[in-house]
């Protein structure tokens, strides 16, 4: 079975965020970078049906510049087995697609796994169009993924419940908890990290369909009104002469 | 011409996310000097339907073929994709649900179109520009994004748009088929289980939602956040290390990795704050911290707070609801 897990590299999520004084990129300066959360679920799902098949491989791809080989390292130092880097800046959902779905239009995959969405842009875009672009089934966002032969059983959150959904190899799968408890690499995992292949391509030229004008922080709060816990009940007042919200 | 709007449905109803998306997409067809066109997904009734002309909607297409109860990506997309055909839509508007969100990012590329998801704003159209605004960083941010190229899809976030209610308006429902195949339903789903909801409230559509934190002690104290739920008609929910061990099921965790809700009143009870928690509730209009610590992080994210024990605070606050009502 070779799965191609996709990763996307984002500030770390204590992160505060500012913007540059354009307000038309995010500041970088000073900020830790880690593989999206969202993405580690399916990293390790992934390698833990590799290790339960006992054979098959896990391949990384990200798209991203010099800066991320650092995270794609930490996604083999976990277990992948080799990694690509798309060597560009991710312009937008849609060009990190069609430079997804180029790598694995030719590559055998039986699964794309990645995560539901990246906590920066938050865009829950990407699955659905590699999906679309390769013509095969998206099953988004999964919480649980099992493989039976070239047969996939996936758990997909609907709001207020779930599906279980059965697709054929290849698919597109976006996770997201509690499919796995994502693994932290440990020695073994980083000394062999190093030697593992990491293979840089050049990006497609397709172009981007979005462009943000401008980022902005949400208007600040005017500060908390505090009610004694005595008069707890006051509260509820408030929250209906006041706030206007009960 | 018109601008088309994805309408789920559920149990013969209309969800309440897309009464707002409906209102949304009337607002831009009259932007755009058009008319708003309807098409639903899902379990509906024509006169439900009918009743979307309360949001603006002047005609709703209704494919009434049985297998489109239940979500299918698929058959969905083409649904979508041949109602947006029909109508020539330039542009589409659907909820930034799991349903609406996966099918935009398909109907995108199918469509080529540019596509902007958890739309919070109407769009700005000044100069032939097309502008949404989008929350980002896990909404600790936004951004206004510029959508290019002639078909646009925008997915807007719940609780973000008022629903209009224009009493008396109806329109016009015409049965309309896809000429699905099964190859359609191929990605159908197996089974269908939909969990219990307290108070019978979803979540993910909830506008006043109870919240508890590991700071209620054990799950066997949830009755006080149940009973203030029920009190106020709100959804009950939790913080992360809350569904870890679990207490708590895990489709009631809100933040960064969990859902993210934009309820009007977000009852923190007992949750110190992290800034991984606040990423999934920070957009909620109105935020009350009830925690017995007066340095959590919580309180400088609240509109309203209680100093104070949970066990203690909680049973008044429910008293003090039923006094009101």
């Amino acid at each position: 079975m070779k799965f191609l897990v996709c990763i996307s590299n984002v500030p770390d999520t204590t992160t505060k965020i500012t913007f540059t004084p354009d307000n038309k990129e995010f500041n970088k300066a000073g900020v830790q970078f880690v593989i999206n959360p969202w993405d580690e679920y399916a990293l390790t799902r992934a390698i833990e049906l590799k290790e339960a098949q006992g054979g098959g491989t896990v391949t990384v791809l990200n798209v991203g510049e010099a800066d991320t080989e650092p995270n794609i390292r930490k996604a083999l130092a976990i277990g992948a087995d080799d990694a690509i880097r798309v060597n560009a800046h991710p312009k937008d959902a849609f060009f990190v697609a069609q430079q997804i779905a180029s790598i694995a239009k030719d590559g055998g995959y039986d699964a794309i796994l990645m995560g539901k969405e990246s906590i920066d842009y938050n865009g829950f875009q990407v699955h659905g169009m590699v999906g679309e672009l390769l013509g095969i089934p998206t099953v988004a966002p999964a919480m649980k993924l099992d493989m039976s032969g070239n047969t996939a059983t996936l758990e997909r959150e609907i709001e207020g419940g779930k599906e279980i959904v059965e697709v054929n190899t290849p698919f597109v799968a976006s996770c997201q908890q509690p499919m796995c408890e994502p693994r932290i690499p440990n020695m073994r995992g980083i000394m062999t990290a190093r030697t593992k292949p990491l293979k840089v391509v050049e990006p497609t030229a397709d172009a981007a369909r979005t462009e943000v004008a401008e980022y902005a922080l949400p208007p600040k709060k005017q500060g908390v009104k505090l009610i004694p816990a005595e008069s707890a009940g006051e509260l509820i007042k408030l929250l209906r002469n006041e706030a206007k919200v009960i | 011409m018109s601008v088309l709007v994805v309408v789920e449905c559920d149990g013969g109803e209309v969800k309440k996310s897309s009464l707002e998306v409906a209102s949304y997409g009337s607002q831009v067809a009259q932007m755009l000097g058009t008319t708003a066109t309807a098409v639903a997904v899902g379990e509906a009734t024509e006169a439900n339907l009918a009743k979307l002309g309360e949001q603006g909607i002047s005609k709703v297409l209704y494919d009434a073929e049985p297998r489109l109860k239940d979500f299918v990506n698929g058959a969905y997309t083409k649904l979508i994709a041949a109602a947006a055909q029909k109508e020539e839509s330039k542009v589409i508007v659907l909820a930034n649900s799991n349903i609406g969100a996966s099918v935009g990012s398909r109907l995108s590329m199918r469509l080529q179109a540019s596509l902007a998801t958890n739309v919070v704003e109407l769009p700005k159209t000044d100069g032939g520009s097309f502008v949404v605004k989008r929350g980002a960083f896990s909404g600790k941010a936004f951004a206004d994004v510029k959508l290019d190229g002639e078909r646009k899809i925008i997915a807007v976030k719940k609780n973000s748009i008022e629903a209009l209610h224009e009493a008396g308006k109806t329109a016009q429902v015409e049965s309309f088929s896809a000429q699905l195949s099964d190859a359609d339903f191929a990605d159908a789903p197996k089974q269908v289980i939909m969990q219990d909801q307290a108070g019978g409230i979803l979540l993910p559509e909830a506008d006043k939602v109870v919240s508890g934190g590991r700071g209620m002690k054990g799950p066997e104290n949830w009755h006080l956040i149940e009973e203030l739920a029920k009190a106020l008609g709100a959804a009950t929910a939790c913080s992360k290390p809350v569904s870890d061990v679990d207490w708590r099921p895990h489709h009631e965790h809100v933040g960064q990795t969990g859902i993210t809700v934009s309820p009007n009143l977000y009852i923190a009870c007992g949750i110190s704050g992290a800034i991984q928690h606040l990423a999934g509730v920070n957009s909620s209009k109105v935020i009350v911290v009830i925690n017995k610590d007066p340095e959590a992080p919580f309180f400088k994210a609240a509109d309203y707070g209680i100093v104070g024990d949970v066990f203690d605070v909680l049973p008044k606050l429910t008293q003090a609801v039923k006094e009101l009502n």
